[in-house]
């Protein structure tokens, strides 16, 4: 199977970070398109006509989102969420480091689109190498005028402020991410109002992933039509899947949305000599597992769905004979307890109490009343606090809790663990 | 930028950072449409130069943004890569996250541990060396188990590149330099190398 690149195009062969090498390959000519024979309503109308869906987990359309911006005359703002830290997920760094003015591009094309008063791409603080990255592109555009006041000539002008975070996955909660940049901690805000309305400041704000960003100069450079004839009807485009665990070849493959799960894993070189398929991740921590049956099932926001778990991050995880679903749960209890930002008291207490029952269990010190517990979580901890972090943090422990009932029963009753050689368990 | 010596905290003439470096301090707070954003960009300043954020480096941030101490404090707290109190030149941080859980961080700690003769979280004699875990997935699973030296990343690290990373720091080397050369970050650096098993 071969199929065209677009986002990740030149990666590995060119230096993308060098303007030059980015506009060999025909970059920037979106943005001059648009600048030079569309307005910012055309832009708009072709980014929704294209129904380009959020990349950043959710799959929402871009182009519905930015249509929510009020026309009250307050400045807007767009901000470009930059802070991947969804367990599995290592695509946006990819971009960043390696393809950072298509970024840019998207970003302005963005911005021009929704009228932005100033951009801002919000980097998590680990992305040390991509901040300077990012940084340097941003200085090469504006040294070609693609970028500062009067762009190519034009009435329109951005600049774009790289904010470094410093550590907090809560952060990539786009209320949060907005908590953080306005320099506080980053504590999601409750909706609504939503960023549209009241975002940065207050203000009318659109947040989208990395990932979306880039598709927009190909979506305007190549037409809506072009796009929505890759992927599926309603997942239209192509996804970056980030593929890790018990794959010959993990890293991130470039496909259409609505790729099997079997030709993923093949693309990514096949399970690694030795290893069975047990289950996998298909979006990151949160992600219900699918199951061997499962390798006909496409790869997009809807056929996922359907199949009980999301598409997310596309954060694939890849889990084989030796990986133990008890202390895979009790390792992502952990991360979200550590990673709860304490405001919700459903939250705060609810995940920390989840990892500590996990942890008995492990240990072979549970008992059948606390798998009772686990599974009554659903209704304490999802739908009772201010972001989606609560219900996320129990959906895959829901799911394995139902499909490897007998892990967590052999943890119980036997004292036992049914992998075959399975990992130790970080102390937290 | 990577490096963190205390002594630079203050400069040869007792100079402190947001002195000498005032012209950065104003070209960030410029950038945003509200100063107070400039709060996290201002720590990782006060970080670079003195490795960590000392009290002084938060009363000067406070003061500059007409802002309380106490948010400032309240702020910086929240963010774990915020070093306040000091910590090595180079704070080795592994990835602890369910990919690199899976594929041997645990081992890798206990072998920085005894490499480096300290307990995870502790700091060498020497004040070269910091050992951390993080909880947080720094996206690089396709390079577990990985780490990262002042975000710096290092991909695959088994205990025989541990050991190659830490005395090449020893010697001298450069750390960005270190991490393109032998960190097999590139995209596929990993498997191509005949690392992924």
């Amino acid at each position: 199977m071969t199929y065209e690149k677009v986002l990740t195009k030149g990666i590995g062969e060119v230096d993308l970070t060098r303007i030059e090498n980015y506009e060999a390959q025909g970059g920037y000519q979106a943005l001059r398109k648009a600048l030079k024979g569309m307005t910012p309503a055309d832009v708009h109308a072709e980014v929704k006509k294209a129904n380009l869906r959020g990349r950043g987990g959710a799959g929402f359309p871009a182009g519905l989102k930015w249509g929510f911006l009020p026309d009250d005359g307050r400045p807007r703002y767009l901000c470009c969420n930059a802070d991947e830290s969804e367990p599995g997920t290592f695509n946006n760094r990819m971009l960043i480091e390696y393809n950072p003015h298509l970024l840019v591009e998207g970003i302005l094309l963005a911005a021009y689109a929704v009228r932005a008063a100033r951009s801002f791409i919000y980097i998590r603080g680990e992305f040390r190498k991509g901040y300077r990255v990012l940084m340097d592109a941003i200085e090469q555009a504006r040294a070609k005028g693609y970028l500062g006041d009067r762009i190519l000539g034009t009435d329109f002008s951005q600049e774009i402020v790289v904010h470094r975070g410093a550590g907090a996955y809560i952060c990539g909660e786009e209320t949060g991410l907005l908590s953080s940049l306005e320099g506080g901690r980053g504590e999601p805000r409750n909706k609504p109002p939503f960023p549209a309305v009241a975002g940065l400041y207050g203000m009318p704000t659109v947040v989208n992933n990395v990932e979306t960003l880039c598709n927009v100069p190909f979506i305007i450079d190549r037409g809506a039509d072009w796009f929505l004839s890759i992927g599926t009807e309603k997942s239209p485009g192509t996804k970056i899947f980030s593929v890790s665990g018990a794959v010959n070849r993990p890293g991130n493959y470039e496909l259409p949305l609505g790729v099997t799960l079997g030709e993923l894993l093949e693309v990514a070189g096949g399970l690694k000599p030795g290893s069975k398929l047990k289950a996998v991740q298909p979006g990151g921590a949160s992600s219900p597992v699918l199951l061997p049956n499962n390798l006909d099932l496409p790869l997009d926001f809807d056929s996922v769905q359907q199949a009980g778990s999301i598409l997310g991050t596309a954060g694939v995880m890849v889990f084989d004979q030796n990986v133990c679903m008890v202390r895979t749960a009790l390792y992502y209890a952990d991360f979200f307890s550590h990673e709860s930002c304490g405001q919700c008291t459903p939250c705060r207490e609810g995940t920390a109490w989840t990892a500590r029952l996990l942890r008995k269990i492990e240990r072979g010190e549970g008992t059948p009343a606390d798998i009772e517990v686990l599974k009554s979580l659903r209704g304490t901890m999802s739908g009772t606090t201010i972001c989606l972090l609560s219900d996320f943090s129990i959906t895959f422990l829901q799911s394995v809790l139902k499909h490897f009932a007998d892990e967590f029963e052999a943890h119980i009753h036997g004292r036992a663990c049914l992998a075959e050689r399975p990992r130790e368990v970080l102390s937290a | 930028m990577t490096a963190q010596n205390p002594a630079r905290a203050n400069g040869a003439h007792g100079q402190a950072w947001w002195e000498r470096r005032a012209e950065d301090v104003e070209r960030l707070i410029s950038r945003y449409p509200k100063s107070r954003s400039a709060l996290m960009g201002l720590l990782w300043m006060a970080q670079e130069e003195r490795g960590w954020v000392a009290p002084e480096d938060m009363e000067y941030i406070a003061q500059r943004l007409g802002i309380s101490r106490a948010y400032v404090e309240s702020t910086c707290s929240f963010y774990s890569l915020y070093h306040r109190k000091p910590v090595g030149r180079y704070v080795i941080t592994v990835c602890g996250n369910i990919m690199c859980g899976l594929s041997g961080a645990e081992a890798l700690i206990r072998h920085f541990e005894q490499r480096l003769g300290i307990k995870l979280g502790e700091t060498t004699a020497d004040g070269l060396f910091t050992l951390l875990v993080t909880g947080e997935c720094v996206a690089a699973c396709d390079g577990a188990p990985a780490v990262q030296i002042n975000e710096e990343y290092f991909h695959k690290v088994t205990p025989e590149r541990a050991d190659q990373i830490v005395q090449a720091l020893r010697d001298g080397a450069d750390l960005v330099e270190l991490s393109e050369r032998i960190g097999l970050i590139q995209p596929g650096a990993v498997w191509e190398a005949g690392e992924s098993a």
